[in-house]
């Protein structure tokens, strides 16, 4: 008799996290929005809503290259000093370089892109764990963007280059429209090609994928690749937007890019998810920042209300692998 | 063969030890331990006192970064004890964790003069000397700047006022606030709306967009650094609800792009806390001690802040 009560909720639980997986992230998205709604009109306001969403491009743009990172059961704690040192590249072009528009887009990108493939050679041929290599990498391009830098920040961009983080395509911010851009192609990527594919095959069951003759090193060194690159675009946007080279800029950026990408149904140990729930969690981490800001209130519990979201995230991802396996 | 190798590494050790003590001899050789040099303040703070240690001559002047970690400072205390500097020029990152540091250079009769930041009140340790600016006089004179422009626009001390603080727990945010509402409290007709940007212009952007949602009526923004007010104006200027040369600005550090930004008629004031003078001065009182034994009159030295507008901008340091 108990036994037949424990499979009952057992079964009662398999079918809450079935459910959970589909829409519950979004649904927790809408309560969260619609109670700072009814807490402060003004949020509603479609000017608030833009503000929401460009305040998160510059961490979504990351977010998006850390899910293919994440899938694969990697992480990457680099991304912060890659967008302050791909940040002073594009302001020294702009500022002390001779001021091309060309060099000072294309050159950080393509620093990033480095960093990225860097950090993935590293760890894989390396055979050592990202959080390590990336850990180190930190640190090197921290130091490399203050060395670039002499200490100064470096300010004073042109108006052309000033588009990309304050320029506006009819009522929308053009940071918006280039994080919505990359969530879109990342999510036709991961679901509909042979790479996206594969990458849910590698981080599922990696000796299985290689058994099978995927060379998985070549997708890691890749994931990596294409999340340096989205953080040198990041760092393109955030020095456009301040219209300056900060050193301390992207400072703690990690946390809360993996943390968008875990709220958002990605599991720390690869193989699920994806990149529209990392839109989600990145949203959630934004409106809940920007509801506590329209409401006055202190901001240590801005830092308390994310880490709880955050570990309650985890902690959903966690039950559901244990009753699924039940 | 073996011993030739032996030998010839005695030797050279022997001759650098010899020459490195003759070094050491014949310079002073000064320790500066600042929270962190990517800050384009501390990283001026350390070229003042270069450009005096230059002037003063004869001195070597030792500086390590410290990541605004303090327990890294701490370690970076006790290694220029061993090397065996002969005076510290400290900014503390934090009142009162980097005591013990401090009790280990008494113990080894190191001088330390404090600079910007001062260490907590009544700790039991021997500091020098401490040159500083006064943070609270700073926000006072912010606060007090607000009101007069205030009273202009509305022939009465009233309005709203947006206050941008610094990181929460920071001596100087913490100081810069006190001030500043010690001011405004005296004016019930003023509403004061604080938020923290932790001195951060990303911040200082994001947070005054929120509070342009929020707030339909902004006669005036302060931040408690320049950082946050250059956000801040950014976030007025892409709002097309305010005039930014309408709103009253006030920021707090006399950066260049602030003062370039008050010349241009954007920004209404900085407060300027001079500190290069600060610097070489507080450079200077420890030189002294060491080389003629010379103890500062006063152990604590404040720096007046002034208020820079676009009528005196040639006081500010500008030396960024």
């Amino acid at each position: 008799m108990p036994v037949l009560v424990e499979e009952k909720s057992t079964q009662i639980f398999q079918k809450f996290f079935v459910f959970w997986d589909r829409v519950g992230i979004l649904l927790a998205f809408l309560v969260v929005f619609v109670m700072f709604g009814a807490l402060t009109p003004v949020f509603f306001h479609p000017l608030n809503i833009l503000n929401v969403i460009r305040q998160v491009s510059i961490i979504g743009v990351i977010a998006v290259g850390m899910t293919f990172v994440i899938l694969l059961g990697g992480i990457d704690l680099s991304v912060g000093s890659i967008v302050a040192f791909t940040g002073i590249i594009a302001a020294g072009f702009q500022v002390k370089w001779g001021g091309s528009l060309f060099l000072s887009i294309v050159v950080p990108l393509l620093i990033g892109g480095g960093i990225g493939f860097l950090n993935g050679f590293i760890s894989t041929k390396g055979k050592l764990h990202p959080f390590i290599v990336t850990l180190g990498m930190m640190s090197i391009f921290r130091g490399a963007t203050l060395l670039v830098a002499q200490g100064k920040p470096i300010s004073g961009m042109s108006p052309a280059f000033r588009f990309i983080g304050a320029g506006m395509v009819g009522p929308i911010p053009f940071p918006v429209i280039l994080f919505l851009g990359c969530v879109v192609i990342a999510g036709i990527v991961l679901k509909r090609t042979v790479f996206g594919r594969y990458i849910y095959a590698i981080g599922g069951n990696e000796e299985a994928a290689l058994l099978s003759g995927i060379m998985v090193e070549r997708y890691k060194i890749s994931a990596f690749t294409l999340l340096g690159f989205l953080s040198g675009l990041s760092g393109l946007i955030l020095t456009s937007r301040l219209n300056s080279g900060e050193l301390v800029a992207g400072q703690g950026y990690e946390l809360d890019v993996i943390a968008s990408v875990v709220i958002g149904g990605t599991s720390l140990m690869g193989g699920e998810g994806g990149v529209y729930g990392t839109l989600i969690g990145a949203l959630l981490i934004g409106v809940v920042s920007n509801g506590l800001n329209l409401l006055g209130v202190q901001p240590y519990w801005q830092m308390i209300v994310k880490g709880i979201i955050v570990i309650f995230a985890v902690l959903l991802d966690r039950l559901k692998r244990r009753f699924r396996t039940a | 063969m073996r011993k030739l190798i032996l030998g010839l590494v005695i030797g050279v050790f022997l001759v650098c030890s010899v020459l490195g003590s003759l070094a050491l001899s014949k310079d002073l050789t000064i320790g500066l331990s600042f929270p962190s040099l990517s800050f384009a303040w501390f990283a001026f703070l350390e070229q003042a006192v270069k450009d005096k240690a230059a002037q003063l001559g004869g001195i070597e002047v030792i500086s390590l970064e410290a990541e605004n970690n303090v327990s890294k400072q701490i370690s970076i205390i006790e290694d220029m004890i061993i090397k065996g500097v002969d005076g510290v020029l400290l900014v503390p990152i934090e009142v009162e964790a980097v005591i013990p540091a401090i009790e280990a250079l008494n113990k080894a009769n190191i001088p330390v003069v404090t600079v910007d930041r001062r260490i907590k009140e009544g700790a039991p340790v021997q500091i020098l000397c401490h040159v500083g600016a006064d943070n609270v006089e700073g926000g006072r004179k912010a606060a007090k700047f607000i009101v007069e422009k205030l009273t202009e626009k509305y022939g009465e001390p009233k309005g709203v006022v947006i206050e941008l603080t610094g990181t929460p727990g920071a001596g100087p945010a913490i100081d810069r606030s006190a001030g500043f509402n010690e001011i405004m409290k005296q004016y019930p007709n003023i509403v004061v709306k604080s938020q923290t940007a932790n001195f951060r212009r990303e911040d200082g952007m994001k947070v005054m967009e929120d509070f342009i949602m929020s707030t339909p009526q902004i006669d005036a923004v302060f931040g408690a650094n320049d950082e946050m007010i250059l956000g801040a104006i950014q976030a007025l200027d892409a709002s097309g609800k305010f005039d930014v040369k309408e709103v009253i600005t006030v920021g707090f550090d006399a950066l260049p792009e602030a003062l370039k930004l008050i010349e241009e008629g954007v920004l209404d004031a900085t407060i300027e806390q001079f500190p290069g003078k600060q610097a070489a001065t507080a450079f200077e009182i420890l030189v002294k001690y060491l080389r003629e034994g010379v103890t500062p009159e006063k152990s604590l030295v404040y720096i007046e802040p002034k208020v820079i507008t676009k009528d005196n901008l040639n006081e500010a340091e500008k030396s960024f």
